[in-house]
């Protein structure tokens, strides 16, 4: 019996079109754009003015407080212009555009592919480093990692959990990270072990991932304290609380974090970043990202520069389809759908997906018939339902008792949802009323 | 029998007794005193549990206008002066003079000024859609249109005008509780005060951005030029964030700056037309709107003419 | 690219589910019954339940397009549905003309004065069903037999088997009338669509495989059933029916697979599950065993219809990380 996670969970079409093709680096783009605000945190503070010439690592941003990440120039050229520009969402923010010159990269980047396992640097080091290459979560939650290491005084890490899941639909950017970079991702989580102090890893896979199961088992049996754990697959199992639970049994209570059961959590992508920050002096400059989509001609794993528009991704992959009515930045559960494709790559994009017309209107919604399946598959025990009837209410104050603010937005419930009611709309603008009402009385 | 009779009445006649002195005692024990001014005052408030005062429903209001020991910062938005005069002369206290307000929407982005760029297709509700993104124009400011201040409105005094996409603001109706603006994610819609015969002159935009920026998203953005300032003699219009807000508390009413605004982002409200000097295809464009919109007798907005 | 691109917040795949195929699974899942049915019942059996069907369909349409001003939603098949569930709580031989009275209620009271699907408290087939059987209790206690046997004449089992042991007999010679592969089976007197309990179970599995409904309120209805008829059936078996034959009898599986799994009208979550399921068989048994009425079921789940909004105000679904910080 594999493990799995203990409460609600859906089983979408897993629809992994990219999962056989081997990562291919992506042409430099003729400018890209890098937004200063890429993580969860306070906007890295820009440190270039239009003018400058940088190299590919050099640091263009740097943290601006504690939960903040670095910055830094992904491509080597002249810096056209410091200012406001849209993202992926049409919200202005203050981002560096740099015309692309060639491909110059900072002289103490070790650009060999030489592996090197042995690393003899101090935990505070280690930490250090990987603040220093501006390191975040790749799985598109973008929690800067420096932060999530840091384990705070009185709390103490037993294990590592490595997130190797992608439970999303469409995506295969970790499955081929795996596939093609085990011996990288395994020190790159000894490095992470050791900065933590902690003696075991999870590799959590889900077994429809076979090929990455055998490939990192066999492999990983060389780096002692590491295990591979395969998965039953399950939605949303990738998520922080439930792979914990999954793996370890424990149950992250509400409003606590994963410290508080004794886990970290990280993804396939961070360790291999963690890898090349340590070893090779790389910082976070470019990423594994899936692009996908039923009718693009062909789905590829593409190593893209952070800052590459989007629309160029798709071009390398035959062009953006007629068809195409969304394209979604990450997965089709949790992504977020794009205004406009010109927005550029950023350290949190792990796909771009492109869904036809077809596919992407919603169906009308109809009266709710109470079918209990959105409490049934909610994997917070929460009740959408309700949540969404209150928040509709307004009834903020009274909705606190019922947790909108655990729900961790995995779209399980309007997935299921047999009226086609759009829950997780409402219920997101629930759990950021009460998070208010929250902080309002702190 | 007739022993059975007696018994009967005796208990229930002592048991109405036991509770009778019990019900005595609780009632003295947890007696609360309450102020009988403050069923007055609630009588004589609008009973329409609006909240625009601040408190949850009438009553509250009612209760802190009877605590208070002045009525500085209570007034009810709904019954106006007539209703805080009344209530003051009641209570024996001072009432605050306010001048009666009325909510006023800072977007003329309808959809032939500001093209859509996207098609949203999520919940129709502005703080859905807003939580999710900018916005489906260029604008990342103005409004959604998706009518979460229709459906706060206790007084069915701002409606989405379908061939604009933008609300619309009943004067006579609208009792600037503030529901609207508490409503709106954008902050679009602001409470200004009615003015002399409802006559008012406000900046029709809150757009941030750049003047190119703006006005390539949207054709009456405020470009943030600044020629508005200059103009005043009143010192009345302020530019800050590449936007300029007109202070209704100094303005004098002119309308200087009016016709000086390039891309007609100013507004005049209840002024008689006047004469158009110079007719280009703009203004006459302009004048249609405002023919349209003239068979609503509440609502004669007269469309800036610009004179370039 | 000068096409709009959509914006929606995520997820941006569905399941594919919605009310119109939950509906007709449910009908699919009733059709081996129904097949049961007319072998035993014959013409009869068809015909009520086309009238029953067909004048749900009628008044919804008429109520919510005349009464209520929305758009009629047929489509979703849930008026068909609870047309389809009246009738197989039908005599086979009743008068149509009180089958349609028995549809009116149904839809009208059960279920459009509420505000139409998914706001109505009680099964409105149920609500039909009940209001029948007060209104008309001759008409609604007359059964068809299925069998040529004298003593039973038209009684349901369950309703012949009460009559009996109230006139002094022992329940170990009434028993020999019966065979559990007859009431398995659907050879026996009863509603239209109550006799196959082989069928219905067969539609229950099915269900449980589309996952349309859980297993969870109809095991806790004829576990309960079960577990209390049992108890009272060791105390005397003389005077108390055995539990399987209580289980097999009386619509009990009609009444726990399909009608108080309906999901408008049974609680939200599990824990709220087992309250309203152990509720609807400790009242059949008492309904059937000191009650007026020898079936009770359709009480007992109306009984426990009432309840649910306050079994779904007090009870809460499992919260993921509950367990640790108690």
């Amino acid at each position: 019996m594999l493990k799995t996670f203990k409460i609600g969970g859906v089983h979408p079409c897993d629809n992994k079109l990219s999962r056989g093709a081997s990562i291919e680096i992506l042409p430099l783009p003729a400018k890209v754009v890098i937004p200063a605000a890429q993580h969860i945190g306070a906007p890295a503070t820009i440190t270039v003015q239009k003018g400058d010439r940088v190299k590919v690592g050099d640091i263009i941003a740097t943290a601006s407080g504690f939960v903040s990440a670095n910055v830094h120039a992904s491509v080597s050229g002249v810096v056209q212009a410091v200012d406001m520009q849209k993202d992926a969402m049409g919200i202005a923010r203050q981002s560096v555009t740099i015309a692309v010159e060639g491909d110059e990269w900072n002289e103490t980047i070790d650009r060999s592919n030489d592996l090197i396992t042995e690393c003899n640097l101090s935990p505070k080091e280690i930490i250090d480093k990987i603040a220093a290459a501006g390191i975040v979560g790749m799985g598109g939650a973008t929690f800067p990692t420096q932060v999530k290491l840091s384990v705070p005084p009185g709390k103490k890490a037993e294990f590592l959990i490595i997130n190797g899941v992608e439970c999303e639909p469409y995506l295969t950017a970790d499955h081929r990270v795996m596939l093609e970079k085990a011996p990288q991702v395994l020190v790159g989580i000894r490095i992470l072990c050791k900065a933590l102090g902690v003696n075991h890893a999870f590799i959590g896979i889900e077994n429809n991932k076979q090929d990455a199961i055998e490939h990192l088992t066999k492999e990983a049996a060389s780096y002692p304290g590491i295990t591979v754990v395969p998965l039953k697959v399950k939605y949303p199992q990738g998520g922080e609380k439930q792979l914990i639970d999954a793996i370890v049994g424990r149950q992250v209570p509400s409003g606590a974090l994963p410290i508080d059961v004794g886990a970290v959590v990280q993804n396939i992508g961070t360790a291999l970043a963690v890898y090349e920050a340590v070893q090779k002096n790389k910082p976070l400059f470019e990423r594994v990202v899936t692009v996908t989509g039923k009718d693009l001609a062909t789905p590829k794993n593409l190593l893209v520069r952070i800052g590459t528009p989007i629309s160029s991704l798709l071009e390398y992959c035959g062009g953006i389809p007629d068809s195409t009515g969304k394209i979604i930045n990450g997965g089709p559960m949790m992504g977020r759908s794009l205004c406009y494709p010109e927005a550029p790559v950023t350290k949190g994009t792990s796909g771009v997906l492109c869904m036809n017309e077809q596919e992407s209107l919603r169906e009308t919604d109809t009266p709710c018939i109470r079918c209990a399946k959105c409490v049934s598959v909610c994997p917070m025990g929460l009740e959408p339902y309700l949540i969404n009837v209150m928040s509709r209410k307004k009834m903020f104050a009274e909705l606190e008792e019922h947790k909108p603010t655990d729900c961790i937005e995995c779209g399980s419930c309007s997935f299921t949802c047999p009226a086609h009611i759009p829950l997780l709309d409402r219920i997101r603008v629930a759990k950021s009323e009460v998070m208010k009402i929250i902080r309002s009385r702190k | 029998m007739n022993e059975t009779l007696l018994f009967t009445i005796l208990t229930l006649c002592a048991l109405g007794v036991l509770a009778a002195i019990i019900l005595y005692f609780v009632a003295q024990k947890f007696k609360v005193y309450e102020d009988p001014r403050i069923d007055d005052v609630e009588g004589m408030l609008p009973g329409a549990n609006c909240g625009g005062c601040g408190f949850p429903g009438c009553r509250g209001m009612a209760d802190a206008l009877v605590k208070a020991d002045n009525l500085d910062n209570l007034y009810c938005p709904v019954g106006g002066s007539a209703t805080m005069n009344s209530i003051a002369s009641y209570l024996g206290k001072a009432a605050v003079e306010k001048e009666p307000q009325v909510a006023v929407v800072r977007c003329s982005g309808a959809c032939d000024k500001r093209p859509k760029t996207n098609h949203y297709d999520g919940t129709k509700s502005c703080v859905v859609a807003a939580s999710l993104y900018a916005g489906d124009t260029a604008c990342s400011w103005g409004c959604l249109g998706l009518g979460d201040c229709e459906l706060a409105c206790n007084f069915d005094a701002i409606h989405i005008n379908p061939a604009t996409g933008l609300p619309e603001v009943d004067e006579e109706k609208c009792t600037a509780c503030g529901a609207c603006v508490k409503a709106c994610p954008k902050m679009i819609i602001e409470l200004r005060k009615k003015g002399i015969k409802n006559r008012r002159v406000f900046v029709s935009c809150v757009n941030k951005d750049k003047g190119g920026i703006a006005r390539k998203a949207c054709s009456v953005a405020c470009i943030g030029c600044g020629k508005c300032v200059k103009t005043c003699p009143f010192g009345a219009i302020t530019l800050e964030n590449n936007l300029a807000y007109i202070d209704p508390a100094v303005c004098k009413l002119c309308r200087k700056c009016v016709a000086e605004c390039p891309t007609g982002a100013i507004h005049e409200v209840n002024f008689p037309p006047r004469p158009v000097k110079t007719e280009t295809e703009s203004t006459s464009e302009q004048k249609k709107s405002t023919l349209s919109e003239g068979n609503n007798p509440t609502r004669n907005e007269q469309k800036t003419e610009t004179q370039e | 690219m000068d096409k709009k691109l959509i914006v929606s917040p995520s997820p941006h795949i569905h399941s594919n589910t919605s009310t119109s195929k939950l509906m007709s699974d449910v009908i699919i899942a009733l059709l081996p019954a129904f097949v049961v049915s007319i072998f035993f019942f014959g013409f009869n059996s068809l015909i009520v339940t086309a009238v029953s069907v067909l004048s749900c369909m009628l008044f919804e349409w008429l109520i919510s397009k005349y009464l209520l001003k929305k758009k009629p939603s047929l489509t979703d098949y849930s008026a068909a549905l609870t047309g389809l569930l009246l009738a197989f709580n039908l005599p086979p031989t009743l008068p149509l003309w009180i089958v349609v009275i028995g549809a009116l209620v149904a839809i009208g009271i059960g279920k459009m004065s509420f505000g139409g699907l998914g706001c109505n408290p009680f099964n409105p087939a149920l609500v039909g069903r009940v209001f029948l059987l007060i209104s008309f209790p001759t008409q609604m206690t007359s059964f068809a037999s299925t069998k040529a046997v004298d003593a039973l004449s038209g009684a349901t089992p369950l309703a012949f088997l009460k009559e009996a042991v109230k006139s002094g007999k022992p329940l170990s010679e009434l028993m020999g009338y019966f065979s559990y592969g007859d009431l398995l089976m659907g050879d026996k007197s009863g509603s239209l669509g109550e006799i196959g309990a082989a069928a219905l179970l067969l539609g229950f599995v099915y269900l449980l495989i589309r996952k349309v409904i859980t297993w969870h309120i109809p095991v806790y209805i004829l576990g309960t059933m079960f577990v209390f008829s049992g108890l009272l059936w060791l105390i005397d078996p003389e005077t108390y029916l055995n539990p399987l034959f209580q289980i097999l009898t009386g619509g009990a599986i009609l009444g726990a697979v399909y009608m108080a799994t309906d999901y408008v009208t049974s609680p939200m979550n599990y824990r709220g599950m087992l309250i309203y399921g152990v509720g609807i068989g400790i009242i059949t048994i008492l309904i059937r065993v000191w009650g007026a009425y020898p079936e009770g079921i359709s009480f007992a789940i109306l009984i426990m219809n009432a309840v649910v909004p306050l079994i779904n105000k007090y009870t809460r679904p499992r919260r993921f990380g509950m367990v640790k910080a108690k």
